[in-house]
């Protein structure tokens, strides 16, 4: 910029020529210059006002779109996400298929002690003794007078023990919330449930968490907070289970058996209405494992689940079924029955000798060994072993519980003709009877594969089509007449049509080979017959009765009649129809009657919603 | 003209403040219930969960039988059978008495009442 002078000469000496003041000069210049100035000066201020007005505007902008944003939003409980996870419980209950409580929780409290802040360290410890019999006054004075900081004295206590507790009025004795899961109906479904316990514990607070059945299986499930206290619907139903039980104790004692076991499925979807095995336990009070003997003596031990029994005849309708499935035989066809028969240098003996021939359908009713094994022999190794992978039975069941892989049926590796011979007929071949279950479900439900499930209203694909529709109504069709006419006479109940098929298999010795009079008497049935739609597995371990004098322990005799009462208590709580020939006198009604609206119980909707 | 703007103004900002810390306030307490009602909500569903326990406790299938066959001389109440499974027009029901002129009206609520019920 060119800064002009205050007093430019030539102008001065042209005004002095003039005769003028040359100061006027020097003073009109100087206010030029002080206006550029000033000028320069308001540009500056207004710049800053400008900026200083955009940061006021950009700071109340900013709360008023904040405050717009909030206000137009819906409204949000701002501490809900911390405080839900304290409302509902910290594992989910588990009811049945009805929604009857099977587990829930129950706010309890524990009690520990502080020995250092006691007052009366002895009256204390006599105290306790007096409200909790099984604690030792000896030792807890001993802890009480040591140096001990902290000590727990009870995980769980009930409201009328912590208000003794609280009654000692000892400083020193302090409580702890407790989340405690209980099993309001004892030891009944005990196997499914399973147990929990404590894990990680705290003065405030207790994980707890499944250590069996369900409640281990589904321990992420029923502990997740994102599903919102929903509780776990089992498959199971909790009068079905109750009534299952109870024939099944009757049963095993009049039998005088040594376990029981019992499983209804429903055909269709694969899903267990009852499943039992005794002796049982109270999951509140789970007893400890054994650490010696055979793990089967424990009541701990689910023989449906985790049992591996050769299950002797009732594996005959699988070599049968497939037969008439590759168009092999037809229920008429005769087979060479003529025992014994010679494998190498194995005999196959047969109960009775049922003379030369035996149609297909009577070495069913008849359970001829000799018979089955011709039929697995048409078949041929190979495509029997095939079949029978896939009604499932090589590998352990996809149930819902931890213990399922201990059940891996104990197959053998290697498929000589003996063996070909001897599993057609139910041995050498263990499997546990939920596996029997699962087959007798696939052939009765037309053949397409069934596998079983604890949970209630599961989406799944459909099975597989292991057996042609036609082949196995031709096997349902022969198990009704193993009951009408065969060997599980005892096991029919009128109206019922059961369909089924006895097993007497000799249990295995730990050292190897057979015992001569123990044996595992199984029962699988189907019904009813002209649409199945419930299959039931009933077990008896070493049962005997006498008839005339002599112990008889074939199941036809010990389990068959068990099964019967079952069906008997257990068809009409489905809500079965009998199937009669009986015809009822039609009347036609004299008014129109007024038929209530289906309503759920009101009582069942006050206890469980 | 100028004062009076900036009076407006000073008095807007005073009522937005006032108003910002009523709404403050009213925003704690408003917190402050919330908390106590989901204190009351966790305490409720606690009890619910007791109650429901001892509903399933009471009504366990062998606490059920045994009151069954204590009270068997009263309710002669036995397992469901068969036989009991029958189809509606089997069943030869008594004819209703006839309804009584309060009971019509009991059962007819919606009846228009200019329309008389058939005789």
């Amino acid at each position: 910029m060119i800064r002009t002078p205050l007093r430019p000469l030539a102008r001065i000496l042209r005004a002095r020529e003039r005769g003028e003041n040359p100061d006027d000069i020097e003073a009109e210049n100087r206010r030029r210059r002080h206006e550029q100035i000033q000028d320069r000066a308001r540009r500056r201020a207004e710049g800053r006002l400008i900026v200083m007005a955009g940061c006021f505007m950009l700071a109340f902008g900013t709360v008023a779109v904040r405050m717009g944003t909030l206000a137009s939003s819906a409204a949000a409980e701002p501490r809900a996400q911390v405080l839900s996870s304290q409302i509902i419980s910290q594992r989910a209950d588990i009811t049945d298929r009805r929604g009857r409580v099977l587990a829930t929780n129950l706010l309890t409290h524990s009690v520990y002690a502080h020995p250092h802040q006691m007052v009366d360290p002895i009256g204390t410890a006599q105290g306790l003794a007096e409200i909790f019999p099984d604690l030792d006054v000896q030792r807890l004075t001993r802890d009480f007078t040591g140096n001990r900081k902290f000590m727990w004295i009870k995980r769980k206590i009930s409201p009328e023990q912590m208000q003794a507790v609280h009654d000692l009025g000892e400083p020193g004795l302090l409580f702890g919330p407790r989340e405690m899961r209980i099993y309001p109906n004892a030891d009944l479904a005990s196997h499914i449930l399973g147990g929990s316990g404590f894990g990680s514990e705290g003065v405030n607070s207790a994980e707890v968490i499944g250590v069996a059945g369900v409640e281990k299986a589904f321990d992420a499930w029923l502990r997740d907070p994102g599903n919102e206290g929903a509780p776990l619907a089992l498959s199971i139903d909790l009068t079905l289970q109750q009534a299952m039980e109870d024939v099944l104790a009757s049963g095993m004692n009049v039998m005088n058996a040594k376990g029981a076991t019992g499983i209804l499925m429903e055909v269709e979807t694969g899903e267990i209405l009852a499943m039992a095995s005794l002796p049982d336990f109270d999951p509140n009070d789970r007893p400890r494992p054994l650490l010696t003997g055979e793990p089967s003596d424990s009541p701990l031990f689910n023989r449906a689940v985790q049992g591996q029994y050769e299950l002797g005849s009732t594996f005959k309708i699988f070599p049968v079924a497939q037969a008439l499935d590759l168009g092999l035989v037809n229920p008429a066809s005769g087979i060479n029955a003529a025992a014994p028969m010679r494998i190498g240098r194995f005999l196959i003996n047969d109960f009775h000798n049922y003379g030369k021939e035996l149609s297909v359908t009577d070495v069913i009713v008849k359970s001829s060994n000799v018979g089955t094994v011709r039929i697995a022999q048409l078949i041929g190794p190979e495509r029997q072993k095939d079949f029978l992978e896939k009604l499932g039975l090589f590998v352990p069941t996809s149930i819902e519980m931890v213990e399922a892989p201990t059940g891996q049926p104990l197959v053998p590796t290697r498929w000589p003709a003996v063996t070909a011979a001897t599993v057609s007929f139910g041995h050498g071949l263990a499997a546990s009877p939920l596996h029997l279950a699962a087959a007798y479900a696939t052939i009765a439900n037309g053949g397409k594969r069934v596998t079983p499930t604890l949970v209630h209203g599961r989406q799944r694909p459909e099975g597989e089509q292991v057996l042609s529709p036609r082949a196995a109504a031709m096997a349902v069709d022969m198990l009704r007449q193993v009951v009408t006419r065969g060997t599980a006479r005892q096991a029919e109940v009128p109206g019922y049509e059961v369909a089924g098929k006895t097993g007497s298999a000799d249990k295995p010795r730990a050292a190897g080979g057979y015992y001569e009079n123990k044996i595992i008497a199984t029962f699988a049935s189907v019904f009813p017959a002209s649409d199945p739609k419930y299959v039931l597995i009933t077990m008896l371990d070493e049962p005997s009765t006498t008839i005339n004098g002599t112990a008889v322990r074939t199941a036809g005799h010990t389990v068959a009649p068990v099964a019967a009462e079952m069906v008997r208590r257990i068809g009409p709580l489905l809500g079965l129809e009998p199937i009669t020939d009986e015809i009822l006198p039609t009347i036609t009604a004299r008014f129109e009657p007024r038929v209530e609206p289906d309503e759920e119980a009101a009582v069942r909707l006050v206890a469980n919603q | 003209m100028r004062s009076l703007t900036c009076l407006a103004c000073v008095l807007m900002l005073m009522g937005l403040a006032f108003w910002a810390y009523r709404e403050n306030y009213a925003t704690q307490a408003a917190i402050g219930e919330m908390s106590q009602v989901q204190r009351q909500i966790a305490g409720l569903r606690e009890e619910l969960g007791v109650l429901r326990a001892e509903w399933a406790f009471l009504n366990r299938p062998d606490r059920l039988r045994q009151l069954v066959d204590l009270n068997f001389d009263r309710l002669e109440l036995g397992p469901v059978e068969s036989g009991q499974f029958l189809d509606l027009d089997h069943i030869d029901y008594p004819k209703p008495p006839p309804p009584s002129a309060d009971m019509v009206t009991d059962l007819l609520p919606e009846t228009d009442p200019a329309e008389e019920p058939q005789p």
